[in-house]
C-alpha cells in the first residue's frame, strides 16, 4: 500500500476507537469506559468551564518546570560530556538522577517547597532534565574528533568550539532527548497534581475517580496524550527548522 | 617566509591489542624542513608515521621528544601560521561553503565586510565563488576539498599542512585536483607539506619528496622536474618522471642499511601492530 503516512495514522487511530467503541460499550461505566462517553464527557466538561480552569493551572507549571530543564540540561550535558573532570565529577549524579524514583521524593519536597506552584515546577523539572542532559551527554561523545580538530587547527578556543562545533553536531541528540522529556514531563505534572493541592487535569482525575464517573476521569488522561503527540510534533518541526541539514544528511528529505 | 622543520621528532604512545599492551614508536628521531615556498610531499607506506608527523607539525599531536619550529621559532599546539587540510575536507555540515572558510577567518579576528570578501575570495581561488552558498552534502568531494584548501588558505598561513587530500577522490577528479593545486601554489607561493602514499602524486607535486618508513626518515630526494609542470598527463609520459618515480620506489623499497637493522626490525614489528593514522 502506498498511502501517505498520514492516512495510514488516521486509519489506525480510527480502528482503535471503533474496536474500543464496539466493546467498551459491554463494560460495566465503572469499570471502563468508550469514546462517545468520554467525548460527552468532555463537551460537559467544556462547557462547564472546569477543563479549561485545569488545562490552564496544569500547563504553567508544565511549561515552566520543562523549559527549565532543557534551559539547564542541556548545558549540563555539554559540560559532562566534553570535559573528563566533569564527566568524572558529575555524571554519576546524571546516571544515578534518571534512576531517582521521585514518586517517593514528593512528599518531601512538598516539605520544602510547599504545595503550590514551585513544587509542581520541580517535579516537572526533575523527572524531565535527566533525559535531556543524558541524551546531549550521549550526543557529545558521539561527535567525531574531527571536527573539533578542525576547530583547534583554526585555533578556536575552547568555548568556541563548545558552542558553535559540538553544540550544532549534537543538536539531534538533544532533540531526541527534548522529545523523551515530554513523556516524562506530562507524567510528572499529573504525579504533582495528585499529591499536592488537589488542582488542574489531575485534580479532575482524581476528583472524578473518586466519584466512580469513569468517562470524566478519560477525559483529561486522553488531553494530556494529545497534548504530548502535539508536543512531539512541535518537536520535530523546530528541529527541521533549526537543524535542517541533519534531515538531508540522512536522505529523509 | 613560511619555513617549518621537525627538529628530532620522536612519537611513542602505548596500544593495548589483546595480546597485551605495546609501546609503538611512530616517529623515531625524524628530522627535515620544509623550505619557503617549496612543495614537499611527505610519503611512505601506511603506517610509517608521515600523518602523525604532519599532525604533529600541525600541533594536533605533541611529539614525545624533538621540536617543530615555524621560521625558527618553536611553536606549541595549534597557530595561524599553519593551516590544516584534512584527508575527507571535514567541512561542518551546518554550514555553507562559504561559513565554513568564514569559520576560520573569524577565528583569526576577521570581521564584518572582510569576512565576506576573503572568504569569497578564497573560493574564487578554487573555483567555488559559484557554490558559496551551498551546503557540504550539496556538494561532490571534489569540490568539498576544495572548500577544505579554500578554509585553510583564507587564514593566510605561512605553511599548508595538507593529509592526503586527494585520496578519497576518483581518479579523474584526484588528477584535475592535483593540477589545481600546482596552479594554486603557483599563485600564493604558499610552502605545502603534503602527505600521500601515491607515488605519481608525489612526484607530479613535490619539488622535494622525503621518505618515510617505519618510523624512520628514510630519504629526501629532490624532484628535476621544472615549474610550471603543464599538462600533468604529458608529465607523466616523459623520461624523467618515470625515472624519478623509480628512485622513490626504490627508496621505498630498498632493504635497510645492516646496522640498522636490529632496530628496524624492532620498528617494523611496531608498526605492523600499530595504525597511526586514523
Amino acid at each position: 500500500m502506498n498511502l501517505p503516512r498520514w492516512a495510514i495514522t488516521t486509519i489506525s487511530v480510527l480502528v482503535f476507537l471503533a474496536l474500543w467503541e464496539f466493546f467498551g460499550r459491554d463494560v460495566n461505566p465503572v469499570f471502563g469506559s468508550y469514546p462517545s462517553a468520554i467525548a460527552e464527557a468532555f463537551v460537559a466538561l467544556a462547557r462547564s468551564g472546569k477543563l479549561w480552569t485545569a488545562l490552564f493551572q496544569s500547563l504553567q507549571p508544565f511549561v515552566v518546570g520543562y523549559l527549565l530543564a532543557i534551559a539547564v540540561g542541556v548545558p549540563l550535558g555539554l559540560v559532562v560530556g566534553r570535559f573528563r573532570t566533569a564527566e568524572a565529577a558529575f555524571g554519576i549524579y546524571v546516571t544515578a538522577g534518571y534512576a531517582m524514583p521521585l514518586v517517593a521524593l514528593v512528599p518531601l519536597l512538598i516539605l520544602w517547597l510547599g504545595l503550590g506552584f514551585a513544587v509542581k515546577v520541580a517535579v516537572v523539572f526533575l523527572m524531565s532534565i535527566f533525559p535531556v542532559c543524558i541524551n546531549t551527554w550521549a550526543g557529545v561523545r558521539a561527535v567525531p574528533v574531527t571536527l573539533i580538530e578542525v576547530g583547534q587547527s583554526l585555533v578556536a578556543p575552547d568555548s568556541v568550539i563548545l558552542r558553535r562545533i559540538i553544540l550544532p553536531a549534537t543538536l539531534p541528540y538533544i532533540m531526541a532527548g527534548i522529545r523523551l522529556a515530554v513523556g516524562r514531563a506530562v507524567v510528572a505534572m499529573v504525579i504533582a497534581e495528585f499529591f499536592t493541592a488537589i488542582s488542574g487535569l489531575g485534580g479532575i482525575i482524581i476528583q472524578s475517580a473518586n466519584n466512580f464517573d469513569t468517562a470524566t476521569m478519560f477525559v483529561p488522561v486522553v488531553i494530556l496524550m494529545v497534548l504530548a503527540i502535539g508536543l512531539n510534533a512541535l518537536i520535530v518541526w523546530i528541529e527541521r527548522v533549526v537543524a535542517p541539514w541533519q534531515a538531508e544528511l540522512a536522505g529523509r528529505e | 617566509m613560511g619555513e617549518v622543520s621537525l627538529v628530532e621528532v620522536s612519537k611513542r604512545f602505548r596500544l593495548k591489542t589483546e595480546e597485551g599492551e605495546h609501546v609503538v614508536q611512530a616517529l623515531d628521531r625524524v628530522s627535515f624542513s620544509v623550505r619557503d615556498g617549496e612543495i614537499a610531499v611527505l610519503i611512505g607506506p601506511s603506517g610509517c608515521g608521515k600523518t602523525t608527523a604532519l599532525r604533529i607539525a600541525m600541533g594536533l599531536d605533541r611529539a614525545t621528544s624533538g621540536r617543530v619550529t615555524v621560521d625558527g621559532a618553536a611553536v606549541a599546539g595549534c597557530g595561524h601560521d599553519r593551516g590544516m587540510v584534512f584527508q575527507h575536507a571535514e567541512l561542518l555540515p551546518w554550514l555553507t561553503a562559504i561559513e565554513n572558510v568564514m569559520f576560520g577567518l573569524e577565528m583569526k579576528g576577521l570581521r564584518g565586510r572582510a569576512l565576506d570578501e576573503t572568504a569569497l575570495r578564497y573560493l574564487d581561488l578554487v573555483g567555488l565563488a559559484g557554490s558559496a552558498r551551498r551546503r557540504p552534502h550539496q556538494l561532490s568531494g571534489g569540490m568539498k576539498q576544495r572548500v577544505g584548501i579554500a578554509r585553510a588558505l583564507a587564514i593566510d598561513p605561512k605553511v599548508l599542512l595538507m593529509d592526503e587530500p586527494f585520496g578519497a577522490l576518483d581518479a579523474q577528479t584526484r588528477e584535475a585536483m592535483q593540477a589545481e593545486l600546482l596552479d594554486i601554489h603557483a599563485r600564493t607561493k604558499k610552502t605545502i607539506l603534503f602527505v600521500t602514499h601515491d607515488l605519481d602524486e608525489a612526484v607530479l607535486l613535490a619539488d622535494r619528496v622525503i621518505v618515510l618508513r617505519e618510523g624512520r626518515l628514510q630519504e629526501i630526494m629532490e624532484v628535476p622536474l621544472p615549474r610550471p609542470r603543464g599538462d600533468l598527463a604529458a608529465l607523466r609520459g616523459t623520461a624523467a618522471f618515470a625515472e624519478t618515480r623509480y628512485r622513490i620506489w626504490q627508496a621505498l623499497h630498498e632493504v635497510p642499511a645492516s646496522g640498522a637493522g636490529d632496530r628496524a626490525r624492532g620498528a617494523s614489528d611496531a608498526a605492523s601492530h600499530s595504525k597511526p593514522t586514523p
